[in-house]
């Protein structure tokens, strides 16, 4: 299929329709609504099931009905809805059945603003909702990667049976890029042994996040963490650019990691040995690449659009075993080119002390300079 | 000649295929496991086990899926009627219900089942109404009396800091999706049966498409009342009803085919 210019709130709904959506569960919130107002005529034309749901938190207990269906479901939202989302989230989590959640990232906390921000990191990939649970965490940064990772995600979340987050931010939902979009596949036929769609049959079944007998939950966390480490050994993705010979390397995901790219190319043309880390999967976690890198770089600058929450993890992985840095723009602020290559040169002339905090230096600049210390 | 006694027999009572032989964790005296059996029993005169589906709620109610006979989701605290709204309209041609106590839908999950019935959702949703939070205890609901003392108002409902009792039904019938809403009690057999043929209703609703239904039933709860289980069914009878009128407040037009 030939390339079309597409907005990307627009080509993930189209990405999930061809993927074989049966059912999409929505409420408007900036910078995410184009993809509810587009489902609300596609999904009906093709006989598939739409609702504006009253709130996000039923648009979220829609979806989990639709998924305990063993039909494919999925919801769309923004940072403040996706709060909401957290109790059926957790849920969805404990009854182990597969959905599909596309988060439009804003900047926040509370009502924040409807800017591209990356602020959700921890409160997807660490959860957010109560209980041990695992969401595998996608962080798309162009369009064409936000169309194959959705159209991909059902699948993945069908395999193991868990929640798949797409996390990008408003920049990626509302910019218009030429992608292609996938053939349409015919919606599934057959349905998992226990989906609960009418006992016709067959013995009557059950689907509950409940468990009162606590060696009975202690059981369920257990097999979620097992089906965890599957995800953990199977589907871990990156990205990395100009990292052959590169000295250091700059780690960044979605528009950030876009931004950091550019910045690496025009530090490689200055002569900067540097190289860009795209983790894909935020979870799982891209640890092993990093934690090799690591072992043979000589400095490492993390960059993200939020007060360093992946910086943590890169952190835990490298083992703080060379020198680090942060760049970070929270509150809905796209970091400049500029800035970051700034902030390479920075690491490669002035290397941070191993082991010294990434983030309380890069506040301490940041402070002196936006005049609030 | 000497079999005709024995041709002739024929079982005119037992436990319905939708109930399972399971025994309730309801207390003596509670009449949630008559509510349980109305909907069983009118589940097999329809027969439609196979396609119905439930969805149960969080209360007492909770362990509704042990008592079923047919596929059973458990929905998050109030949240039944939206995960029974993805149900119905993922699966369109199967019956969906809800079974919901009064904190469940009338406090926490006011907002789910209004816009349920708002959006003329085809479900019906079994709201025990027994004006108490059953399951954490006997806290006040809001369908607790004025004056009634609960553990959470042990001087009584004071309507001046605690508000007044919610009539969901009257209010669910106010919107233009609900087709079928309706109060019944279940404390006398008169009353039960009149519930029983209620429940028929709101099925019978949702097969012809006509919409939200919903039956209401006065129900009791003698351990947090306090009462014994015969006391608690005048309780209904002298304090409830009087509040909670039994009535028809939405019947549509089309049910006045359905003959029972």
């Amino acid at each position: 299929m030939a390339k079309e210019l597409l907005k990307g709130n627009i080509a993930f709904a189209e990405a999930a329709v061809r993927a074989g959506v049966d059912a999409y569960f929505g409420y408007p919130i900036t910078p995410q609504t184009e993809a509810l107002e587009y489902l609300s005529w596609r999904m009906p034309n093709l006989d598939r099931a739409f609702v504006q749901a009253e709130s996000e938190l039923g648009a979220i207990n829609m979806v989990y009905g639709a998924a305990c269906t063993g039909r494919r479901a999925m919801t769309s939202s923004s940072s403040p809805g996706v709060s909401l989302m957290m109790e059926g989230l957790s849920y969805i989590a404990g009854t182990e059945v597969p959905m599909v959640l596309v988060d439009v990232m804003r900047g926040g906390p509370g009502l924040g603003n409807i800017a591209p921000a990356q602020s959700d990191y921890n409160h997807i990939v660490h959860g957010g909702g109560h209980g041990d649970y695992y969401p595998i965490v996608l962080a798309p940064a162009n369009i064409q990667e936000t169309i194959d990772l959705t159209y991909e995600a059902f699948e993945l979340a069908e395999k193991y049976r868990s929640i798949v987050v797409i996390l990008i931010d408003g920049s990626i939902g509302q910019m218009m890029e030429p992608a292609e979009l996938p053939p349409m596949k015919s919606r599934k036929k057959q349905f998992p042994e226990w989906a609960t769609d009418g006992c016709e049959g067959r013995p009557a079944r059950f689907l509950s996040s409940i468990a009162l007998d606590p060696p009975i939950q202690e059981i369920t966390n257990l097999r979620i963490l097992k089906r965890w480490n599957e995800v953990r050994a199977n589907e871990v993705r990156y990205k990395t650019y100009f990292m052959e010979d590169a000295r250091y390397a700059v780690v960044g995901f979605g528009t950030a990691g876009r931004v950091s790219l550019s910045a690496v190319r025009a530090a490689r043309a200055e002569g900067i040995p540097v190289g860009l880390v795209r983790p894909v999967s935020l979870h799982p976690f891209p640890e092993q690449v990093l934690g090799d890198l690591s072992k043979k770089l000589d400095g490492m600058l993390v960059v993200e659009m939020n007060n360093g929450q992946m910086l943590d993890d890169v952190r835990v992985h490298t083992k703080d075993r060379l020198p680090i840095s942060f760049l970070g723009r929270p509150g809905g602020v796209i970091p400049m080119e500029e800035e970051v290559r700034e902030a390479i040169k920075r690491l490669v002339a002035n290397p941070p002390p191993i082991g010294s905090d990434p983030r309380d230096r890069w506040f301490a600049e940041i402070c002196r300079e936006k005049g609030v210390c | 000649m000497e079999n005709t006694i024995t041709q002739k027999e024929s079982i005119v009572y037992q436990r319905p295929a939708s109930f399972r032989p399971a025994p309730t964790h309801y207390c003596p005296g509670c009449t949630h496991g008559i509510a349980h059996r109305l909907i069983a029993e009118v589940v097999d005169e329809m027969g439609i086990r196979e396609k119905t589906i439930g969805v149960a709620s969080v209360g007492c109610s909770v362990f509704t899926y042990r008592y079923f006979n047919f596929d059973f989701t458990q929905a998050p605290h109030g949240r039944a009627p939206a995960m029974a709204t993805g149900i119905k309209r993922t699966l369109p041609d199967k019956i969906v219900i809800t079974y919901q106590g009064d904190g469940d839908l009338a406090s926490i999950g006011m907002g789910e089942i209004a816009a349920a019935a708002a959006r003329g959702e085809n479900i019906s949703v079994f709201f025990l109404n027994n004006a108490i939070y059953g399951m954490t205890g006997g806290q006040m609901a809001p369908t607790t009396l004025p004056g009634q003392k609960t553990s959470s108002s042990p001087s009584g409902r004071d309507v001046e800091t605690a508000g007044y009792p919610v009539r969901t039904s009257e209010m669910l019938a106010t919107l233009d999706g609900a087709g079928y809403v309706v109060r019944r009690s279940l404390h006398s057999p008169k009353e039960i049966h009149r519930t029983k043929k209620a429940i028929r209703m709101a099925f019978e609703t949702q097969l012809r498409g006509l919409g939200f239904s919903m039956v209401e039933m006065l129900s009791s709860c003698p351990t947090n009342w306090g009462e014994t289980p015969n006391d608690a069914m005048s309780w209904i009878e002298d304090n409830m009803m009087p509040y909670y009128p039994i009535g028809d407040f939405k019947v549509h037009p089309a049910l006045a085919e359905v003959k029972i």
